[in-house]
């Protein structure tokens, strides 16, 4: 660590202005656009967002207004966040992929006067449902594409802000307003994804995010010469700790893609030295691997399977140190040349020196996939209200089942329900306009229910989280009931892409699956299996009798648990759409709300517990634009092959 | 039928000007058979202006005879004022006239970059020479056009596949690269022949977006012929309504659609 960093940085302008002295030509930003990397130094994002923070205050920005950022992961909007700190605003950045209504609701539970806007979609967006809100003032678009007609009252451009900023703009009470920062001024405002209620704005002060910044860098021996690649939403508070709070603490570099669908060929080329990605992205890479290696030669298809057989027995060891015979040892190295290597290259995670998995538990072959590539990759376990960490795996200790030890400066506590509290430096302020909310979370000692049940392993002190508290259940027969458990087991299948199990209060638990389309279709492909949609596809009889194997292979495995034994899938069905966030079926970090799901497709559920083995349904679908469609489909009810319960429990 | 005279504005505000191109008394034969009937319109400075018609109505060949592609037998073509004599394709991309093909003609075994570079082609002036040696000249106007191709992709977000090979692609996007290619020579005049045939709603959606952004964006003239009614009727400022080489209606898409000719041509006469 630097020295000035001893000094106490009260907040994230600060940080900003130390960067810009210390690290004045280093790169800071990039970006690739027009098919080139561009690059901003710290002296030159200073310079940028000082021009900005001028912009806001000649449109008569006050200390403590709300300003919202809405776009795909640009400088430019990072930026916007710094900026609206540096006078004395809350940024609160939101989901881009967010339908108007969601974006409503936040607009207005926050009273947002300005937004600062990516694209003309996101401004349409505002523009819809701006009859609604009469709290917004003015509108900042980045890319003006298509807003040239648009009347330009409210509205103003980017750059054109910053040009007024830099002509206008009060630079005498800019730097008064940013010296009147300090530790407990609000740094954020996230909105939680809300997996059963409306979003809350989680408020982080500037403390809760510096000491996280602080802590997990050294944590991790984080230094500015990092690379990350900015790719996930900036609402999440994980970006907003990676590519902003961590970014200006060590002064490394943030990296943004093109576009969403360029982030795989972005990815390689900045080849990131700190990558954090939920297990979708490694399983979706994983997926186009194995699919591709389908396609090569015989010879290439041989030797990649029996280098990674050698890489997946010897790779995890060598990562955390532990003896390999010399043999092992020279087969290994063999297997790097030949396929780990490449292997990584092309996925461009060549540099990674510490990567990070979270947000949903990661399937054990998948975990072990990477790690034999002899990539250090790692879990945690956080959430927003604890700015992220609560525990995370430490260099050497890394298992696919737990999800590590507390963070620096966390305390951890399982109360008597299992449930896992934390208190930690990070701990949120209060949820916005929510006292309500804010003491059923936090107490006045400052413990935190996480909502998740869990137990501490007694030999390593690592956490294990089983499944949220309010969705372990009974079973009609007092059996304990853990859907989380069962899905993650059947989700570890390429070809499954979400899984929903019912069972509470129910003598038997049945279940709900996504086909993943990219795995099924090309399976399909393979097996000359011809289908003109989604929806054929997920009740074609081959699919329905791989995905009866899956479930009867998930229920051995789980009648070998004698707890949870009772959580064996008897009746199940594939669903005729995937569950999307546009439907109100899933959070946007892609989390299922298993209550909207039993209410919405209530009609399936009542099915799976009758006795019919077949059932229309129509269901209503929203487009991303707000529209609305139906689709109607025949499904077919398939039953599980189920294993008996282990007598000890049966005896009870 | 209604001939609009003068420059107009829209209803969403653009300002459409003088007269481009002027087709005058076009006759277009091939041996007996006529396949354009002394046929007149005009197009007009950004404006997007609609040929459609039934199958065999003409509309392809009314493009040919824009495009310079085939030479009417009678009848005059008059471009930017002046009558224009038969051209040679080159002469016509030369004229700042572009244009993208009912069934896609993309060089297959190129990347998607590289068949937009070839839009850009008349843009260079280098030497065999110099381009071998790839220094000076040849080298800056690369670049210069590399640049401009980058906002054309930048535009029409195609991004991800800039380096895929066209022949992997699917049809959708194989035809938002024809568009793509057809822009990068920065055209006057745009002639897009079927630009959502065999495309699905989406695409379709996309490409009417594209192309109401490049009217928009860079004032680009365009003229195109479609099937798809709903589609033509969204986009187009005028539209010329052709059936058995014939033109049977000519003016806004609201008068079109209220022109009994046009409803008997497209919809069948009513024999209640």
């Amino acid at each position: 660590m630097t020295k000035s960093q001893s000094t106490q940085v009260v907040s994230l302008p600060q940080l900003l202005a130390r960067n810009a002295k210390q690290f004045r030509d280093k790169t800071a930003y990039r970006e690739k656009e027009f098919g080139i990397w561009q690059s901003w130094t710290w002296a030159e994002a200073a310079e940028e967002i000082e021009a900005l923070a001028l912009g806001f205050l000649t449109l008569g920005a006050t200390p403590g207004d709300y300003i919202a950022i809405i776009g795909r992961n640009r400088p430019a909007l990072y930026w916007a966040i710094v900026a609206i700190e540096k006078v004395g605003c809350v940024p609160v950045p939101l989901y881009q992929d967010a339908v108007a209504d969601e974006v409503a609701y936040a607009l207005k539970h926050c009273g947002a006067r300005f937004v600062v806007a990516g694209d003309q979609e996101q401004v349409d967006k505002i523009m819809d449902v701006r009859d609604e809100l009469s709290n917004i003032e003015h509108i900042v678009y980045h890319d003006g594409r298509g807003l040239r007609k648009y009347d330009h009252t409210d509205l103003t451009s980017y750059a054109d802000l910053q040009a007024k900023g830099r002509a206008e703009g009060d630079a005498a009470e800019l730097k008064r307003r940013e010296d009147a920062l300090d530790l407990d001024s609000t740094c954020v405002m996230l909105y939680t994804s809300g997996t059963t209620s409306k979003p809350k704005g989680v408020v982080l002060s500037n403390r809760n995010v510096i000491e996280t910044a602080k802590n997990s860098s050294a944590f991790d021996n984080l230094t500015e010469n990092e690379d990350i690649l900015a790719y996930l939403p900036m609402a999440w508070v994980g970006d907003f700790i990676f590519s902003i709070a961590q970014s200006l603490w060590n002064g490394f570099c943030v990296n943004c893609p093109e576009s969403a669908e360029t982030m795989q060929s972005d990815l390689r080329e900045i080849g990131p030295s700190y990558f954090f990605a939920p297990p979708a992205v490694f399983e979706r890479q994983l997926t186009q691997v194995m699919i591709r290696m389908e396609d090569a030669g015989k010879l290439k298809r041989k030797m990649f399977h029996h280098f990674m057989g050698v890489a997946q027995r010897v790779g995890p060891k060598v990562l955390d140190g532990e003896k390999v015979s010399p043999l092992a040892r020279l087969n290994y190295a063999l297997a790097r040349i030949l396929v780990v290597e490449p292997l990584k290259d092309t996925l461009g995670m060549r540099r990674i020196r510490v990567g990070y998995t979270a947000g949903e538990a990661i399937g054990p072959e998948l975990f072990n996939f990477y790690r034999s590539l002899g990539i250090n990759l790692k879990q945690l376990y956080g959430q927003t209200e604890a700015t992220v960490y609560i525990t995370q795996q430490p260099n050497g200790e890394v298992r696919s089942d737990t999800v590590g030890v507390p963070s620096p400066g966390v305390e951890l506590r399982i109360d008597d329900s299992g449930e896992v509290f934390y208190r930690s430096p990070g701990v949120f302020v209060e949820y916005f306009n929510n006292p309500k909310s804010t003491a059923d979370t936090k107490d006045k000692d400052g413990w935190v229910a996480t909502g998740d049940a869990g137990f501490i392993e007694e030999k390593s002190g690592h956490l294990r989280i089983i499944d949220r508290v309010k969705d372990v259940g009974k079973m009609a027969n007092g059996a304990l009931f853990a859907p989380k458990y069962v899905e993650n087991k059947l989700k570890f299948y390429p070809d499954v892409l979400e899984a929903v199990v019912f069972g509470a209060g129910e003598e038997n638990c049945t279940a709900f699956l996504n086909i993943d389309l990219t795995a099924v279709g090309n399976w399909a492909e393979r097996n000359n299996i011809a289908y003109s949609s989604y929806q054929e596809l997920s009740q074609h009889p081959q699919v329905l009798d791989m995905m009866e194997q899956h479930v009867a292979e998930v229920n051995a495995s789980i009648a070998e648990d004698e707890m949870l034994a009772s959580c064996q899938i008897h009746r199940f069905l594939v669903l005729h759409k995937e569950l999307d966030a546009d439907d109100g079926e899933m959070t946007r970090t892609k989390k299922v709300r298993r209550g909207v799901i039993a209410e919405k497709f209530n009609d399936l559920v009542t099915a799976l517990y009758g006795t019919e083995n077949s059932i229309y349904t129509e269901t209503e679908v929203t487009y991303e634009d707000g529209r609305k469609g139906k689709i109607s489909a025949q499904l077919e009810i398939r039953s599980a092959s189920v294993n008996p319960i282990a007598q000890k429990v049966a005896a009870e | 039928m209604t001939q609009v005279l003068e420059s107009y504005q829209t209803e969403d505000g653009r300002t459409i000007g003088d007269v481009v191109l002027d087709l005058k008394n076009i006759t277009l034969r091939f041996g007996g058979v006529e396949a354009i009937k002394n046929i007149s319109f005009n197009i007009r400075q950004g404006e997007i202006r609609a040929i459609i018609g039934p199958n065999g109505a003409g509309k392809s060949s009314m493009l040919n005879v824009i495009s310079g592609f085939y030479t009417p037998q009678e009848g005059e073509v008059w471009f930017n004022g002046k009558p224009r004599a038969p051209l040679r394709p080159y002469q016509v991309a030369r004229q700042g006239i572009a244009r993208t093909f009912q069934n896609i003609a993309l060089f297959e075994g190129m990347s998607v970059l590289d068949n937009v570079m070839t839009g850009r082609l008349n843009h260079m002036k280098s030497g065999m020479l110099s381009q071998a040696i790839w220094k000076g000249k040849a080298e800056r106007e690369e670049i210069e056009n590399r640049e401009r191709v980058e906002h054309v992709i930048d535009f029409l977000e195609i991004q991800s596949i800039r380096k895929t090979p066209v022949g992997r692609l699917p049809y959708g996007l194989k035809k938002r690269v024809e568009l793509a290619r057809a822009l990068a020579a920065e055209p006057n005049l745009l002639l897009l022949d079927e630009p959502m045939a065999g495309m699905n709603v989406e695409e379709k959606e996309d490409m009417s977006r594209f192309i109401l952004d490049v009217n928009d964006e860079f004032g680009t003239t365009i003229a195109l012929i479609e099937h798809d009614m709903g589609v033509v009727m969204d986009l187009s400022d005028r539209v010329v309504v052709m059936d058995y080489g014939r033109k049977i209606g000519d003016g806004t898409p609201d008068e079109v659609r209220s022109n009994q000719d046009v409803i008997d041509a497209y919809l069948g006469v009513s024999n209640d």
